[in-house]
């Protein structure tokens, strides 16, 4: 009962219907601005191991079920893909792309791709039907059966993740990485891509673990990294973060993001909705009524100036 | 009921009356074969079997959207551009009902019935670029997602649309000769009017917002923490520049209706809405320039995207407001009426800019947007409908006229 008597009053305020409740209880409301989940799970993806063989690429689609799946033999065979760079896609929710190694030129840097899993995620402040979910133990989550098709999460997505089914007319659906949810979530689970990669490029845990075994690496191994631990900050942090060797410019990365959760960004405006619905009418309702007795005024006038006529 | 002579009679001497215009069916039918409807029923003769293309064969075919574009014109033209200039409705409303500007009174009707059609027929074509259109009320009935702008902007839009339709409703139930059921809509008017007032203030500003989440991909020079205040203000302008627009068209197409048509009056009007349009230009152009102080974007002006947002904010907001300025002082209406169609162009680019051409800058060419024909005949449609629809409605209730039956509405 406490609970659908507080998502009322969260809809009245988002409404900006109810003047009491005001800004805190939208900035309060899902989808992001939470403190966040010290216990969450992350991967950290050290893309200087990373070999390109793309097993990755195909467990997730093994696991997500997901259609144009190869033999696991071709995939590794196919090389082609590497000549452009990638993005995920309805039927890929990760891809591995090759860049050119600015260092040692003999030998390219893989990156794998997928949705980072935000702390504050843009796609769920973004959703008008609430369809994403910040798990508390880290992945973002999506459900189809609230969306409406609006597309503002690919939009509000600052990694470009989110992906489309253009092609389904019916019922189409948004799809990203569930960071294999319904593996992590049980005990001692861990995501299909980071079970098969052979050469331990990622490695799964406790987020804060990851953050110091990143810091930890770079420390002891200062040739080998740039001192950046690209996710631990970027729009208020993400569950996957990497390491890299060049700087993350080079390797297909935004390094422009600036470390502000993208639900922040809107919160300003949304705090704006009671105060309008408070201060409008007034004034609104100040100016009809000075515009009344002016009127009222006037007519007054009038008469008086006819009367005084006709009694002359 | 078994129909008799006399009820059928009834019946159809009200179809004839309110409908046919007048005639009979046969006559009304005659009265339809125009060039006017010659070139609808072309654009109709192409649209429809475009809008059935997309409902069934999806997005992907009919559009040129992609998984980095998801948004195209449909957002970017139909929803933008089509509220922004709708707004035409909340403007005269405020200044009439809650100003008390009795002067500009006779255009309170024309303004509802454009921006209730333009709310409308935006939901429409926004129905098509929903991947999932038949959910369409879920944020109202199903999940409230309320952190999302977009939230806002559904619930906002849809109470707005509820609004305008109250301050239409009096002249709907004077065409349908229901007396009681208009004295109640006229008192409700002034409500409509301020609920009407806080809800444009906010979707209008929450259609910008919904870039506020976008600073990665919409250029440094239309991002802005004022996004909010820069659509408010140029949605305020698009609602006078198209009252302007509408009322001389409308004065002209429809002029048979209007027992004492006065030119003179008409021009007066046109010049005091050239006046607001200039003044708020003006301001709006101020703000701008804080924001860009602000932003401290300066650095971006001398590139190609700098060009642009000079062209806009010089070209299409300045130069408009001193031309309504030089119009106002020297009596030209005809220069405010083309001034105004001028202005509407620059608040379409306006729109384009933050929603198509500035977004997604950092892609490169061949990952950019451009809409496919589909997408351009299916908005050409949508407006032609929409237009019908204005001319449909003019042509029956008394939209530009004082019904002669009831007392004027008091503003």
């Amino acid at each position: 009962m406490d609970n659908s008597r507080r998502n009322f009053f969260r809809v009245l305020a988002g409404l900006g219907l109810s003047a009491s409740l005001g800004g805190t209880s939208i900035a309060r409301a899902d989808g992001g601005l939470l403190p966040g989940y010290p216990n969450q799970f992350g991967v950290l993806v050290d893309t200087t191991v990373c070999i390109g063989c793309r097993r990755c690429e195909w467990a997730c689609k093994e696991w997500n079920k997901l259609p144009d799946q190869m033999d696991l033999k071709e995939y590794e065979k196919d090389q082609s893909v590497f000549q452009d760079v990638r993005r995920t896609h309805a039927n890929t929710y990760t891809v591995v792309n090759r860049f050119e190694n600015p260092r040692d030129s003999s030998k390219p840097i893989f990156v794998k791709k997928q949705c980072m899993h935000c702390y504050e995620p843009g796609c769920a402040s973004s959703c008008f039907v609430k369809a994403f979910t910040k798990r508390p133990i880290g992945p973002v989550t999506y459900d189809a059966s609230l969306c409406v098709g609006c597309r503002y999460c690919m939009a509000a997505c600052p990694f470009d993740i989110p992906a489309y089914q253009y092609d389904n007319p019916w019922t189409p659906e948004v799809t990203k990485c569930t960071f294999c949810f319904d593996r992590i979530s049980k005990e001692g689970g861990i995501p299909a891509c980071v079970s098969i990669c052979p050469v331990e490029t990622m490695t799964f845990g406790k987020r804060t673990d990851l953050i110091d075994l990143a810091h930890k690496k770079i420390m002891d191994n200062p040739g080998r990294y740039v001192n950046h631990v690209y996710g631990e900050t970027e729009v208020g942090g993400t569950s996957w973060m990497y390491l890299s060797a060049v700087p993350f410019d080079k390797i297909g990365f935004r390094t422009d993001l600036g470390t502000t959760p993208i639900p922040t960004l809107s919160k300003p405006f949304l705090s704006l909705v009671s105060p309008v619905f408070i201060v409008v009418p007034a004034l609104a309702m100040g100016m009809y009524s000075f515009k009344k007795r002016r009127d009222e005024i006037e007519k007054d006038e009038i008469k008086k100036a006819l009367e005084k006529k006709e009694g002359k | 009921m078994e129909s008799t002579p006399a009820t059928m009679k009834l019946e159809s001497s009200w179809m004839r009356d309110k409908i046919f215009l007048g005639m009979t069916w046969g006559d009304y039918v005659r009265s339809n074969f125009t060039k006017f409807n010659a070139v609808v029923a072309l654009i109709l003769l192409v649209g429809i079997p475009v809008i059935l293309y997309r409902i069934i064969f999806g997005l992907g075919p009919s559009t040129n959207l992609s998984d980095n574009n998801p948004w195209g014109i449909w957002i970017g033209f139909d929803m933008l551009c089509g509220v922004a200039l709708a707004a035409g409705g909340f403007v005269i409303g405020t200044a009439v009902h809650i100003f008390g500007m009795k002067e500009y009174g006779f255009l309170f009707r024309p303004a509802v019935l454009t921006g209730f059609l333009g709310y409308l027929f935006a939901i429409i074509a926004l129905t098509f670029d929903l991947g999932r259109y038949y959910r369409l009320p879920y944020p109202m009935f199903v999940s409230w997602g309320v952190s999302s702008v977009l939230f806002l902007v559904a619930w906002h839009v849809a109470l707005y649309l509820s609004c305008q339709f109250v301050e239409w409703c009096p002249a709907i139930f004077e065409w349908l000769n229901m007396k009681k059921a208009r004295k109640i809509f006229i008192k409700a008017t002034l409500g409509a009017t301020i609920f009407g007032v806080c809800l444009s203030m906010l979707h209008q500003s929450a259609l910008g917002s919904i870039f506020l989440l976008m600073p990665e991909k919409l250029h440094p020079l239309w991002y802005s923490e004022y996004i909010p205040l820069f659509f408010f203000m140029s949605a305020v302008v698009g609602g006078i520049a198209m009252t302007i627009i509408e009322s001389s068209a409308s004065h002209k197409i429809f002029s048979h209706q209007i027992k004492v048509h006065d030119p003179e009056h008409l021009n007066r009007v046109t010049l005091g809405l050239g006046k607001a349009a200039s003044v708020t230009l003006f301001a709006y152009f101020f703000m701008k320039m804080i924001g860009l102080a602000h932003g401290d974007t300066w650095s971006y002006l001398d590139t190609p995207y700098g060009y642009l947002y000079l062209v806009e904010v010089f070209g299409f907001v300045l130069l408009p407001a001193m031309i309504f300025m030089y119009a106002v002082q020297n009596n030209l209406a005809g220069w405010v009426r083309g001034c105004a169609i001028y202005t509407v162009f620059g608040i379409i680019l306006n729109r384009l800019d933050h929603s198509i051409i500035a977004y997604n800058w950092h892609l490169a060419w061949k990952d950019r947007y451009f809409p496919s024909w589909m997408e351009v005949v299916l908005t050409i449609t949508v407006v032609t409908i929409g237009i019908l629809t204005f001319q449909w409605i003019m042509n029956r209730m008394p939209i530009l006229y004082e019904h002669p039956d009831y007392e004027p509405e008091e503003h």
